[in-house]
């Protein structure tokens, strides 16, 4: 009989501790499917966040280093620097890279850092609770955006994906969405795409993925993947943002 | 034996080059020795000091409170420093830029004009280097011994075209007299 | 043969590193620690090093983390405000049991306080200095010599006992240059198998980390980490004892104020005063015995300090509080002159204290 589907071999048997219905399992099995198709899982090295995804390093089962709240792209960047030949790769959350680890973000933007990071924006701090984040959306209702985020006061969202594209330095900035099928196969190939980046040390990739965390929006999975279309997806617009080998194919 | 040293000036006259020379001087010779300069954003500028002492023994304290031989490259640490060099002690004074005498009589006192010295050898940055000349002949525990060697310690090969007009310089002050 | 060459402590630091193995700096810019990185952006990148501005010191101990986590030699250097910024990453180094060297080219403080000398980070750096409970191995150098001995020292102990280490300078001992003979190239070649490399499909992960959401496994955790520091603290607590075979007044202080004390030991043998010097090398573990023993002897002691008195405590502690312990001090980058120290011992003499 023809096997149709399987655990990539790049994820281990632990059972993962997310809540029903969030798309981070997704985005896990779309990593580890990427280090599997470019066969690297045994040079690979992940950097966990602190956030929903603090214990990924159970989950991918290649060697693992956990960081501290933002500082990935920091320890990544060390990591990258002892072990060239080696994948480096982030998995963080809004939180951990748009607020507290921006700074981190940016400069290993900046530098083209050659790694790769999966960010994963579900516009909420899942782990403690559902409070506001930077990129919660403007009116959004979070513990400590009670009424809705009011601009006024809590400022607005930061588009991540359009601001490191900005920037000189990175190879590769694309904000894909995990709601349908469709818009998943894409994110696989972009986050195939990010690894290859790396491993053809052409630089910094980033891969914004659309995210969504019913428990903390208050919705069934269902509605959770429909929020992200009529809300999450206009104000962060899916697309490359950045390819810079591509751009500069075009050109010559 | 220990010598302590205390060269000041404004930041910008070689003050710790000056210090720097004389602890290579040091070094060749064997002793013990230990230079310490004033940092930080004061040395662009303003005051800039530094501390060489030079020992038989190890050095303990690297800071000079109580200099046996003081450098006064400007007035401001003429004033901030005669009274801090022990009786019996040397003050070699820039005359060119200090005008006023030294008040202690407890205290060697020389003065040389260094900056015009060094201004008509066509070498105006090297006021420091004609007062070092000027202490070798003064002070023969530290003597004239090993200038050329200690020198191309201190200029790096980058600057190794520098060289013989320091040695000038140094030739200057020593060979000054009133 | 190699002969002495001058050098300042800063330079002398960035130099032995290298001759240690260590090919990984990074760091932010700060008075009065300078001179290290820029040694360090001048040699790295010929002899095949990464040498990396951070942008924050934040950033450089997180990549050091990074670095350290693959099993090599890696350091960061900063002074005290830098420091502080640093302490999240020290916590999770020591929770997660890597080794690294952090130098701490002390100033005042606090807040942005000065860039004149100070040693005022003394409870920070012996007392954890970050969250949790740990402890760094900490070493403070008195001369430029000591400087370049100690970093390869730090570096040993660290790759020894799985932690970090810590080198207590203070600004005069960055600054200053003395003689100082480098020590030779020697690559300290301990195990890592817990380093992460790449599992090369041969063997389980290696997962470097320090959470631990079960109590008791993070319980666990401390408690062996604590058997590692009890052993620590009975086979690596070092110190200078000068003078001290008679002595009736036991000056105890570290770095550039031992140095200052040491001109006031001698001053006081010629006035006739039976004075001495314990210097604590190590200030973690601190040299808890050769104070106890002490305490037997003499009739009191002084702390000297350029803080407002930290390691009095300790002192105080160690002695069992038995002797009268006084405190010399100076602050704000203010340093104590012989004349004071000598001053302090003659007070305890006279029995005010």
């Amino acid at each position: 009989m023809a096997v149709v589907f399987e655990k990539p071999k790049s994820l281990t048997d632990a059972e993962l501790h997310y809540c029903p219905g969030c798309t981070h399992g997704i985005i896990h099995r779309l990593v580890a499917e990427a280090i599997d198709a470019l066969g690297v899982e045994g040079k690979t090295i992940g950097v966990a966040p602190v956030g929903c995804a603090v214990m990924a390093y159970n989950y991918f089962s290649c060697d693992m280093v956990e960081a501290a709240h933002g500082r990935a792209p920091a320890v990544a960047t060390g990591l990258k620097r002892s072990l060239p030949e080696n994948v480096i790769f982030t998995y963080q959350g809004d939180g951990d890279l748009a607020s507290i680890g921006m700074a981190e973000t940016v400069h290993a933007a900046t530098r083209n850092e050659n790694i790769t990071v999966i960010f994963v924006n579900n516009a909420i701090y899942g782990m403690t609770g559902g409070q506001m984040a930077p990129t919660s959306l403007p009116g959004q209702v979070t513990q400590t955006s009670p009424y809705g985020r009011d601009i006024a006061t809590a400022g607005y969202p930061v588009r991540v994906s359009e601001m490191l594209s900005m920037l000189d330095g990175p190879e590769y900035i694309a904000r894909v969405a995990v709601n349908n099928v469709k818009n998943v196969r894409n994110a696989k190939k972009c986050i195939e795409k990010a690894f290859r980046n790396q491993i053809e040390n052409k630089g910094f990739s980033l891969i914004e993925v659309v995210s969504s965390c019913p428990t903390n929006w208050g919705m069934t999975p269902g509605k959770a993947l429909e929020w992200i279309e009529e809300n999450m997806i206009p104000y962060y617009p899916l697309g490359v943002y950045k390819d810079r080998s591509a751009k500069e194919e075009e050109k010559a | 034996m220990t010598t302590q040293i205390l060269i000041a000036g404004f930041g910008g006259q070689g003050v710790l080059f000056a210090g720097k020379f004389l602890a290579y001087k040091a070094l060749i010779e064997g002793k013990q020795l230990s230079w310490l300069p004033s940092y930080g954003p004061e040395m662009r500028g303003g005051t800039a000091n530094c501390s060489v002492i030079i020992s038989d023994d190890p050095v303990g304290s690297p800071i000079v409170s109580k200099p046996d031989i003081l450098m006064a490259m400007n007035l401001p640490s003429l004033d901030k420093y005669e009274d801090a060099v022990v009786p019996g002690g040397t003050v070699f004074v820039d005359s060119t830029l200090i005008e006023r005498k030294v008040k202690r009589t407890d205290i060697n006192v020389v003065y040389i004009p260094s900056t015009k010295l060094a201004k008509d050898l066509n070498a105006p940055t090297l006021a420091n280097m004609v007062m070092v000349g000027k202490l070798f002949k003064e002070c023969k525990e530290i003597g004239m011994d090993n200038v050329e060697q200690a020198l191309h310690k201190v200029i790096s090969a980058r600057k190794a075209n520098l060289f013989d007009v320091n040695l000038s310089a140094i030739q200057c002050g020593f060979n000054y007299s009133e | 043969m190699s002969e002495k060459v001058l050098m300042k402590g800063n330079e002398a630091i960035a130099e032995a590193a290298i001759r240690a193995g260590c090919r990984h700096y990074f760091g932010y810019p700060i008075t009065p620690q300078t001179e290290l990185a820029a040694y360090m952006a001048k040699r790295m990148p010929k002899i095949g090093g990464c040498f990396l501005q951070a942008e924050s010191e934040v950033a450089a101990i997180n990549m050091v983390y990074g670095v350290s986590s693959t099993g090599k030699r890696v350091m960061t250097s900063s002074s005290s405000p830098g420091v502080s910024l640093k302490q999240e990453g020290i916590s999770y180094i020591a929770g997660a049991d890597l080794p690294a060297l952090i130098v701490n080219v002390q100033r005042g403080g606090p807040g942005l306080g000065g860039i004149q000398p100070s040693q005022s980070d003394y409870f920070q750096a012996t007392k954890g200095g970050g969250h949790g409970d740990y402890h760094l191995i900490v070493l403070t150098p008195a001369s430029v010599q000591e400087m370049a001995d100690m970093t390869a020292l730090a570096f040993d102990l660290a790759d020894k006992y799985r932690m970090p280490s810590m080198l207590l300078a203070d600004g005069t001992m960055g600054q200053m240059m003395e003689p100082v003979l480098l020590p030779e190239e020697h690559i300290n070649a301990v195990e890592k198998p817990w380093a992460v490399t790449g599992t090369g499909m041969k063997r389980e992960h290696n997962i470097i980390n320090s959470l631990y959401l079960v109590p008791e496994e993070l319980e666990k955790k401390n408690i062996e980490r604590f058997e590692r520091y009890k052993l620590i603290e009975e086979t690596e607590a070092r110190y200078e004892a000068f003078m001290m075979e008679d002595a009736e007044y036991c000056i105890v202080a570290f770095g550039i104020a031992a140095r200052i004390s040491k001109n006031a030991v001698v001053a006081l043998r010629q006035m006739g005063i039976k004075a001495g010097l314990i210097r604590p090398i190590t200030v973690w573990p601190f040299p808890k015995k050769a104070i106890a023993d002490a305490a037997d002897k003499v009739k009191a002691f002084v702390s000297v300090e350029l803080s407002m008195g930290q390691m009095i405590e300790d002192i105080k502690l160690a002695s069992g509080c038995r002797k009268p312990v006084a405190l010399c001090n100076r602050v704000g980058g203010m340093i104590p002159s012989p004349e004071e120290v000598i001053e302090c011992v003659k007070n305890m003499q006279g029995g005010n204290n």
